[in-house]
């Protein structure tokens, strides 16, 4: 900021303390609220720390026991697998939808009306509390009676009531629409307004060469678009692999074969629920915490100048279409 | 030219059934809370509103379910969560944007790179250290870690760069203005639309989390919203559908209300936070 900088020199003063003085609150808390507990997660991850009375502990002979121990254990790779693949379920599905809105909304020769209103519609069920929506489903998807069985019997689709709670493919496909239902609406307000970012002139450029909606959309919008997109895999990725409310709640502790068991609830369950095992919860944390801090590094280097990157290739791609235009 | 308007008659069509898609299971809800549950043994959807919603009040209030403990709670830990996180953010990124310290780009990178960790993978290490000091049925533990929130101060820096001339703060300081009233007085004010964005949506996760709460209280009175509606899962909910249908409409009904009053903020604040630039 070298416009501050000047000021500093003429004025003749130093603010400098000021900016430590400012962020000192948030330096506080963060030490006390996150640091500290994030140190402490990880050495517990390190002790025989467990029992429900349990104040001390003790480091463990084989400092990996409880990692190799939590790697090694059957549910926490179920779990691993399962969070993966109601994340893979719900986010194709999730990001098809909501290019093809994006294509749609976006598309300058349809007009498509009530925009607002739809964005308003689709992104509702974001804000509702993911707890009532989940008991809300497990009543709906209900057996023996429930709505969704009501309407499949009256349309002689099956014969008798169906559980989808018991059955582990549809278990997985209720959790899995669930979160598509609720996310699909704010991953296309996110792609649009990614659109709407783009320059306008390079949609200009492509309208003059005669280039089709669907050209334009393939061509230009969505490798203008990478970042964005890349942006919306990793977030999605990230809230996937902390999926708690839904998978706890549709089925109470994932379910009778723990088909719907993620790995945060499998963490609850190991540390809050009867067994007490601090340490090996505290191990699958942390093995967590390296995944998304892998996963959060690669957004971080992404979004580094993010801006400077875009119109960089933005100009690129201007420069592209002239000369095909010339030539 | 017909072509597209056939097209665009499907894209609408499209359109209103993921609207229906997204209003069917909050309407079902709404009207089976005032239906009885034997109505809803016989025909679990029915689109017009029955008269047993009284009824279903008083099963509910038999239960251990209650709404206005869990509003209460859930209305103090976001309301100071939302004004703590607001406030000390926007303080936060205005130490970064006006002031030059050697620490601030390092700071910043910081910011950046926990941005991203969500507390659940820190949860056990926060629930022990909680215990140790006595605070796991103090809501405060809530409260007091809003002042750090990384994700709120990058937002609010991205909004100052731009929109804060630091021509007026230097007139502040001419002026004899001390710093803390200036940033109160004369940044704060600038700084509304983007703190009131983020008001919004710290309110709303702070009202809808259910992982931290639930590790944490472990009293009644002290159960917040989501937790009240966990405990409808339990048995003795198992056969009172009319009940658990009312229950959950009214744990989403201030949500609701929020909703339709300030959508398009919520909205134009969604497609904001995604270019974050």
């Amino acid at each position: 900021m070298p416009r501050s900088q000047i000021q500093l020199k003429r004025k003749g003063v130093s603010y400098a303390k000021y900016g430590y003085l400012f962020s000192l609150p948030f330096v506080i808390v963060f030490i006390i609220f996150m640091l500290y507990p994030t140190v402490f997660t990880a050495v517990i991850g390190f002790t025989d720390f467990k029992g429900v009375v349990a104040t001390s502990f003790n480091f463990l002979e084989k400092p990996f026991e409880n990692f190799i121990g939590t790697l090694n254990n059957k549910t926490f790779r179920a779990s691993l697998v399962n969070t993966i693949v109601i994340w893979v379920m719900n986010f194709i599905p999730q990001i098809s939808l909501a290019l093809l809105l994006t294509a749609w909304f976006t598309n300058r020769s349809r007009k498509i009306r009530g925009q607002g209103a739809f964005k308003v519609l689709f992104y509702l069920p974001n804000i509702i509390t993911a707890a009532t929506v989940a008991i809300l489903y497990s009543v709906i998807f209900g057996y023996p009676v429930g709505p969704i069985n009501d309407i499949l019997q009256s349309l002689h689709l099956i014969s008798k009531p169906f559980d989808f709670s018991t059955s582990p493919l549809a278990a997985k496909f209720v959790v899995a629409f669930i979160q598509f239902w609720q996310w699909y609406g704010y991953t296309t307000i996110i792609l649009i307004s990614g659109v709407l970012g783009i320059n306008p002139e390079l949609f200009e450029a492509a309208e003059i060469d005669g280039a089709s909606p669907s050209q334009t959309f393939f061509q230009i919008t969505l490798p203008c678009m990478r970042t964005i997109l890349i942006f919306t895999l990793i977030t999605s990725l990230i809230g996937g692999l902390n999926m708690f409310d839904i998978p706890k709640l549709y089925i109470w502790n994932g379910g009778p074969a723990n088909t719907t068991m993620t790995t945060s609830v499998f963490i609850y369950a190991q540390a809050f629920s009867g067994t007490y095992l601090y340490n090996r919860a505290a191990a699958a944390s942390m093995i967590m915490f390296m995944i998304i801090a892998v996963l959060s590094a690669i957004t971080f280097y992404l979004m580094r100048d993010r801006s400077e990157i875009r119109a960089k290739r933005a100009m690129k791609r201007i420069e592209k279409l002239r000369k095909g235009a010339e030539a | 030219m017909r072509r597209r308007r056939k097209v665009n008659i499907g894209i609408y069509i499209a359109c209103v059934i993921l609207g229906i898609l997204s209003i069917m299971p909050f309407w079902i809800m709404i009207v089976n809370a005032t239906r009885s549950t034997f109505q809803i043994q016989q025909n679990a959807i029915s689109l017009i509103p029955s008269t047993f919603l009284a009824d279903n009040l008083k099963v509910l209030a038999g239960k251990t379910f209650n709404p206005l403990t869990g509003f209460f709670n859930s209305v103090i830990i976001s309301t100071s969560a939302t004004a703590l996180s607001v406030y000390f953010s926007t303080l936060t990124a205005y130490a970064l944007v006006a002031y030059d310290w050697k620490m601030r780009q390092p700071f910043f990178t910081l910011i950046l790179a926990v941005m991203m960790i969500p507390t659940q993978v820190i949860s056990i290490g926060f629930y022990q250290f909680m215990y140790r000091v006595g605070m796991t049925n103090n809501l405060l533990a809530l409260i007091l870690p809003a002042i750090a929130a990384p994700m709120t101060v990058f937002f609010m820096r991205q909004y100052m760069l731009p929109s804060l001339s630091l021509d007026i703060v230097a007139s502040a300081r001419i002026d004899g203005a001390g710093e803390f009233r200036t940033f109160n007085s004369i940044v704060l004010p600038i700084m509304k639309p983007a703190m009131a964005t983020q008001a919004i949506f710290t309110y709303v996760t702070s009202w809808n989390n259910l992982f931290l709460p639930m590790v944490l209280l472990t009293k009644k009175e002290n159960y917040t919203m989501p937790i009240m509606v966990s405990l409808l899962k339990g048995d003795i909910y198992k056969t009172e559908y009319g009940a658990v249908y009312l229950a959950l409409t009214l744990s989403v009904l201030p949500l609701f209300v929020v909703y339709f009053l300030l959508s398009k903020y919520i909205i134009a604040g969604v497609a904001l936070g995604s270019v974050k630039e």
